[in-house]
């Protein structure tokens, strides 16, 4: 099909150029020349900060967490069988803010860098797990999107008990910020630490690609071809887990980018899970970097969250996609 | 040469005993026939046989290798397994499905080189589905999903073919068109294990007919010999006329 042969060169160049957009944009706007002076270090101290400390890695992070939630929300997709399956809807994203606002509350991320990701990840993989799990007893849809949202309501109250306890406003604010999900004064640094699980979770997901193409055919032909089930559902999960706790970490909970950037890319990839993967992973960055960038210079008092925002459009989204389904298909 | 050895099957579940002492042997070149009331067994038995369930006794081999150890891949490229129809997760297209046929020998969907391309194209001219090759599967109609399906299975270019209920819900002339595929595969060296619901037709196929009661194996043979009224009597307690091949079944006993 020649526009699958566009698609990712296509998709290339507007992450690069929302990415571009994102450090020109902003309360103090700076000129293409400024900013491509700052971003190879031939301009003024001023400008160089702003790019490199403040809206670059602002930028990268918003990309990177839009593609974790994008590659896994099509990967869960691909599993499971079904457009509805995204880290946030089936309460993985919900599980991993809670792991980390444990690990918050308790002061054990102050232990080590990497304990915060590490807690948010262990969240995701036990929710994906749990998930993982019904889905291999139940082959209704309808029951594991309620099994999600059930986890997703459970991981919210075991959120709201933490900041009902919460000792003083600042660790409040702190674990509301990691309820709605925010890549506001993300460092380079914030990135890094996520950046080791996220890279493997996507190395997994990647590498079992090919087995999430032949579950369209169902579990038991799919293994008629040579599928290894149990290896690819371990392996689905740990990287899905991984990836989607990884952008936890970063950004908190971010929803339905990863159901909506699959659904866009999936007739240009001839609804092939495989392949819908790279795509998915492009477009889900380049939505949470405008939407980011649309948070930024909205004219609100206090910022928006991006999660928020996120919401705000995912959710209808998430809606109209349910909706579209035909019965016959759960 | 690869062959399907069933020695002494049995599947028990919670001390009930779904398929007792089953044995039988699928060589290249065969069309080979499983029939039965529903419940006698015939999906638990395949399934046991080609390892995707553990026998609680007895063993089946492919080639030399006890199926309960024989991995999914090297499984496939002895095999291919055609299992009762389920719908089709998304709207992929025919071509992607047929090239699913060839996941064993690691072919990637979009990109087929070689001796895949090559297996995907026959098995798409083998099966007459050239002119759907670029439909989206949610298009097709019973009839042509089915020969799709079969495409996919041939693609595999395996030794041995195993489906379940290949026809089931399918007119009476789609029937003929998958059963002709089948007996295509057959006759260019392939072993065809097939479940039917449809006696007439397994009759008007097969070399050897299985037929199975109660989860144990009752008579094995060709169908001359197998197939009688007293057979249909005991089996699916019908009445029934049988002349040469030619059945007619009347009623209820």
């Amino acid at each position: 099909m020649n526009k699958e042969r566009f698609l990712i060169p296509v998709l290339v160049v507007a992450s690069l150029l929302s990415i571009i957009a994102a450090c020109l944009l902003g309360s103090t706007p700076l000129g293409p020349n400024r900013v491509l002076a700052a971003l190879f270090g031939f301009a003024d101290a001023g400008d160089t900060l702003v790019i490199w400390q403040i809206r670059l890695p602002r930028a990268l992070a918003a990309f990177v967490v839009g593609a974790a939630l994008g590659t896994s929300g099509a990967a869960l997709q691909g599993l499971l069988r079904n457009p509805l399956a995204e880290p946030g809807v089936l309460g993985v994203s919900a599980s991993a803010a809670l792991g980390a606002t444990f690990a918050l509350y308790y002061g054990l991320a102050t232990l080590a860098s990497w304990v915060l990701p590490l807690a948010a990840i262990i969240g995701a993989l036990a929710a994906t797990t749990l998930i993982a799990f019904v889905a291999i007893r139940t082959r209704s849809v309808v029951t594991l999107i309620l099994v999600g949202v059930g986890l997703s309501s459970f991981a919210g109250a075991a959120m709201s008990l933490l900041m009902n306890l919460a000792p003083n406003p600042f660790s409040l604010s702190d674990m509301i910020n990691w309820m709605l999900g925010s890549v506001a004064n993300r460092s380079f640094d914030d990135l890094a630490m996520a950046f080791p699980f996220l890279l493997l979770g996507l190395g997994i997901l990647f590498y079992f690609r090919r087995g999430l193409s032949a579950l369209t055919l169902g579990e038991e032909a799919a293994s008629g071809i040579g599928v290894d089930l149990k290896r690819l559902r371990i392996a689905v999960v740990m990287g899905t887990g991984l990836t989607a706790g990884a952008a936890v970490a970063i950004a908190g909970a971010i929803g339905f980018v990863g159901i909506v950037a699959p659904h866009l890319v999936r007739p240009f990839v001839s609804h092939d899970p495989a392949r819908s993967l790279l795509p998915s992973a492009l477009l889900a960055g380049i939505i949470l970097v405008l939407a980011d960038i649309a948070v930024r210079i909205l004219p609100t008092t206090t910022e928006l969250k991006l999660g928020v925002v996120a919401a705000l459009i995912g959710a209808p989204a998430f809606a109209w996609i349910a909706a579209q389904r035909r019965a016959g298909h759960d | 040469m690869t062959e399907l050895v069933v020695d002494q099957l049995g599947v028990s579940i919670d001390e009930v005993t779904l398929v007792k002492n089953v044995s039988f042997t699928l060589k290249p070149g065969a069309f080979v026939t499983v029939l039965g009331p529903n419940g006698a067994g015939k999906t638990k038995m395949l399934r046991a046989a080609l390892g995707l369930e553990n026998p609680t006794s007895g063993l089946a081999r492919l080639g030399s290798v006890d199926t309960k150890i024989l991995d999914p891949i090297s499984r496939a490229l002895k095999l291919s397994y055609l299992p009762q129809t389920r719908p089709l997760a998304w709207p992929n297209i025919v071509r992607d499905i047929v090239a699913l046929g060839r996941y064993s020998h690691g072919a990637t969907l979009n990109r087929l080189s070689g001796l895949d391309l090559d297996a995907v194209e026959t098995a798409i001219s083998d099966c007459d589905i050239a002119h759907l090759a670029h439909r989206k599967a949610d298009t097709l109609s019973g009839g042509e999903l089915a020969r799709v399906h079969c495409a996919r299975a041939f693609a595999a270019q395996a030794p041995l073919f195993v489906a379940d209920e290949p026809v089931a819900a399918l007119d009476p002339r789609h029937q003929f068109r998958v059963m002709d595929l089948i007996a295509a595969y057959v006759k260019r060296g392939g072993g065809a294990l097939v479940v039917l619901h449809d006696i007439g037709l397994a009759a008007r196929y097969a070399d050897r007919m299985i037929w199975m009661a109660k989860g144990e194996v009752v008579a094995d043979g060709p169908p001359h010999e197998t197939l009688t009224e007293k057979r249909l009597a005991d089996l699916y307690g019908v009445k029934s006329k049988i002349d040469g091949l030619r059945i007619e079944i009347d009623g209820v006993l």
